[in-house]
């Protein structure tokens, strides 16, 4: 399950995070590691970016970039 | 001996406003060398040798963004005495991320805990001491927006800069990233000496896999080899790659401080109060309307009620005060050019672009209530999907919205975004969009033309303006801008009333920055347009200006037009007059022509133009580029004469080639 696949109000634990370079270097220096706790709060009204919860602050990434964040378990708030 | 403080912080720390709070108004603004990334300096309020320098507010210390590697440079090379650190209470976890990182520079440091009243208020709470204890190094609880310990924290800072206290605690860890970093940290210190970096950093940094640390401590072969060897063992113990590892690693040891000192027991209030404002202000249905809504207030009162008025008043000043000064040449009887000098170049040219004034301060008033507010994130949020397939981001939206209404501001405004790639091509992109200067030329063609379908041309010419942008930034993301976007991972920081002193000292540096354009380019270019305009060859002032020595240029370009369907020496004459502000196109074309009322004008329009001539003519003008003032801006915020100079040239020639393409292409279907 990839972090852009769940719901608003779902939540998950982060597995591993892919990508390359700076985009995924500043994934991870937002707080996106393995272990973490992430929810999603909202999608943008275009479809696009997400709203991101994690570590008491809010984060906005795109889809494309949450689906590289893969999560080993998903659950509801 | 006189101290070098540098503030380092998180974007939405609170950074400006403590900056603000410590230096009060002798602040010096200017670039990082080679960037165009704003540098402040200023002297701390009561301390006369020690001066803040305000650097860009940034998460980490990688080496992708220049941002962060602007900051690095900073500190491992000017050396200054002291790193300010803020760090957001309210979001410590992610904030104390950079703190580590900030702290293997081997130079000393203070923590000012910011927002901690927002913490207290809330019920929760924050052991200082404790936190101090385990970083090892001071920690000052703050509240920058009310002033709360900040007096404290100015000689908590003084007195760790006099003992040039450096972070002692430099092991985050245990385990294999220990072992990686100390096992390199052996192999480089000679090196690491050499190039003047601190070990630990430079060992971590290696770990890391940061390309920059190699090249400058000239890793050699035989060395890299061996770092290779001793992080793939880690990256093999700990089963993730070396990125990972370190940010974990940090983390952990974050988690680990807060479970010791970080007593929660719910949110903060303004995070509470930000997820029921965002229930509204993002809401899918109503978000948009709701921004949509918002600009268009900020619009009507700034072009619009309050802009015009005030404007409108200013010229009416302006015009006083030209009668006066020319009342008083006539009375002791100056020569004709000197007179016309100063009415008709000094006062008309630079008269005309401060009459803007009102409006630029009002419009960045609304701007940073938007941007100190958070909500200038929430409008990147929403608008986000628009601008990314033309390689922009949702930040860039605002200044190109600004963009309708004029130039200049909206070129200021690109201030706001994070990257320098995206500030960039939103400064080229943003004059695409059809200024309200613009205006008075669509309607004189549009008489003239076009009576029954005026509206038609002219919401035709803003969609061609925006079509053109993204024609354009589709264009420059493959060439010029080519080369990774910066990745859209933004905070929604949360929603905070905006200080008032903040909000007035953006509006006063932007109307001073303003000011001082409009008395030193603008003033140059209006008098060379002056000069030109007034005198013919022989340097003899021409009573009539078709005679002038501009009049003699225009008809020089004038054929260069002639594959967009006009060919006419008032015509060029009037679109080189349309650099100092656009709607010197309209008086010159009159001027030129001598006509009076509208009806002469249009006309005479018709001798020069015809409809599809007279629409590429529109395309034209909507499309080149913009005018003395904007082109200031330009220069100001691209940071080279060389490179505005290239961004006016390239717009101009779009404007060219569209404008011809709408001629040619409507010549075969008319």
């Amino acid at each position: 399950m990839t972090l852009d696949s769940i719901k608003p109000g779902q939540g998950g634990i982060i597995a591993s995070v892919g990508g390359q370079g700076m985009l995924r270097r500043r994934l991870l220096d937002m707080g996106l590691t393995p272990n973490t706790k992430v929810y999603v709060r909202k999608v943008a009204p275009l479809g696009d970016p997400i709203e991101l919860f994690l570590r008491n602050y809010v984060l906005t990434i795109r889809k494309e970039e949450a689906s590289k964040i893969e999560l080993k378990e998903v659950f509801n708030e | 001996m006189k101290y070098v403080i540098a503030l380092a912080g998180n974007q939405n720390s609170g950074k400006t406003t403590l900056y603000n709070a410590l230096t009060g108004n002798n602040q010096h603004v200017g670039n990082f060398p080679g960037v165009t990334i704003e540098k402040k300096e200023g002297q701390i309020k009561r301390f006369k040798d020690a001066s803040l320098v305000d650097l860009p507010g940034i998460y980490s210390l990688s080496p992708y963004s220049l941002e962060e590697v602007v900051t690095r440079d900073f500190l491992l090379k000017e050396h200054p005495d002291l790193i300010l650190n803020i760090v957001d209470a309210t979001n410590i976890e992610r904030n104390l991320y950079l703190t580590l990182q900030l702290m293997e520079l081997s130079i000393p440091m203070v923590i000012a805990l910011n927002m901690m009243d927002e913490v207290r208020a809330s019920g929760n709470s924050i052991d200082v001491m404790k936190l101090s204890k385990h970083l090892g190094i001071p920690v000052v609880p703050i509240s920058a927006s009310k002033k709360e310990g900040v007096s404290e924290l100015v000689e908590v800072a003084i007195k760790t800069a006099q003992e040039k206290r450096k972070p002692v605690k430099l092991d985050f860890c245990t385990g294999e990233v220990h072992k990686a970093i100390h096992a390199i940290s052996h192999l480089i210190e000679d090196q690491a000496k050499e190039a003047e970096y601190p070990l630990r950093f430079a060992a971590t940094k290696l770990v890391e896999g940061d390309e920059l640390t190699f090249k400058e401590l000239k890793i050699t072969e035989s060395q890299t080899h061996i770092i290779e060897h001793v992080v793939e063992d880690m990256e093999k113990a700990l089963n993730t790659d070396r990125e990972a590892a370190l940010a974990d690693m940090r983390y952990s040891y974050i988690e680990q401080i807060c479970r010791d000192t970080v007593i929660k027991k719910q949110e903060t209030r303004e995070q509470i109060r930000s997820e029921k404002i965002d229930k509204v202000l993002t809401h899918k249905y109503l978000g948009i309307p709701i921004f949509i809504g918002i600009m268009f207030v900020i619009f009507w009162i700034t072009f619009g009620a309050a802009g015009a008025f005030l404007q409108g008043y200013l010229e009416e000043i302006i015009a006083l005060a030209t009668d006066y000064v020319a009342n008083l040449m006539e009375s002791y009887q100056v020569s004709p050019w000197l007179h016309s000098l100063v009415i008709d170049g000094i006062f008309a040219g630079v008269g005309s672009v401060l009459s803007f004034l009102p409006i630029i301060v009002i419009l960045f008033f609304f701007l940073s209530m938007l941007e100190d507010s958070g909500y200038m994130a929430r409008i990147a949020f929403l608008m986000d999907k628009l601008l990314r397939k033309i390689g922009l981001s949702g930040r860039s939206f605002v200044p190109m919205l600004i963009g309708f209404g004029c130039s200049v501001p909206a070129i200021m405004a690109t201030r706001t975004l994070a990257s320098e790639r995206d500030r960039k091509m939103t400064i080229v992109l943003t004059p695409f969009m059809s200024c309200s200067a613009k205006l008075p030329i669509y309607g004189m063609m549009t008489m003239a033309f076009f009576p029954e379908n005026a509206a038609f041309i002219m919401i035709a010419l803003y969609i061609m303006g925006i079509v053109v942008a993204i024609l354009s930034g589709l264009l420059l993301k493959g060439t010029i801008f080519k080369g990774e976007p910066v990745p859209f991972v933004m905070e929604l920081p949360a929603y905070r009333i905006p200080s008032r002193k903040s909000v007035l000292l953006h509006m006063w540096e932007k109307a001073k920055d303003f000011l001082q354009r409009a008395f030193t380019i603008i003033f140059l270019g209006t008098i060379i347009i002056w000069f030109l305009q007034s005198f013919d060859w022989s340097l003899n002032m021409v009573e009539d200006s078709s005679y002038s020595i501009l009049a003699t240029i225009g008809s020089l370009i004038a054929p260069i037009f002639i594959p967009l369907g006009f060919n006419d020496w008032k015509a060029s004459t009037a679109l080189i007059s349309g650099l100092t502000a656009k709607e010197a196109v309209v008086s010159t074309l009159s001027v030129l022509t001598g006509t009076v009322t509208d009806l002469e004008l249009s006309t005479a329009l018709s001798t020069i133009f015809t409809p599809l001539s007279s629409f590429a003519f529109l395309t034209f003008t909507l499309l080149y580029m913009p005018c003395v003032a904007a082109f200031a801006a330009t220069k100001r915020e691209l940071g080279s004469v060389k490179n505005a100079v290239l961004t006016a040239m390239y717009q101009t020639m779009t404007a060219y080639v569209v404008g011809m393409v709408v001629y040619q292409l409507g010549n075969l279907f008319i």
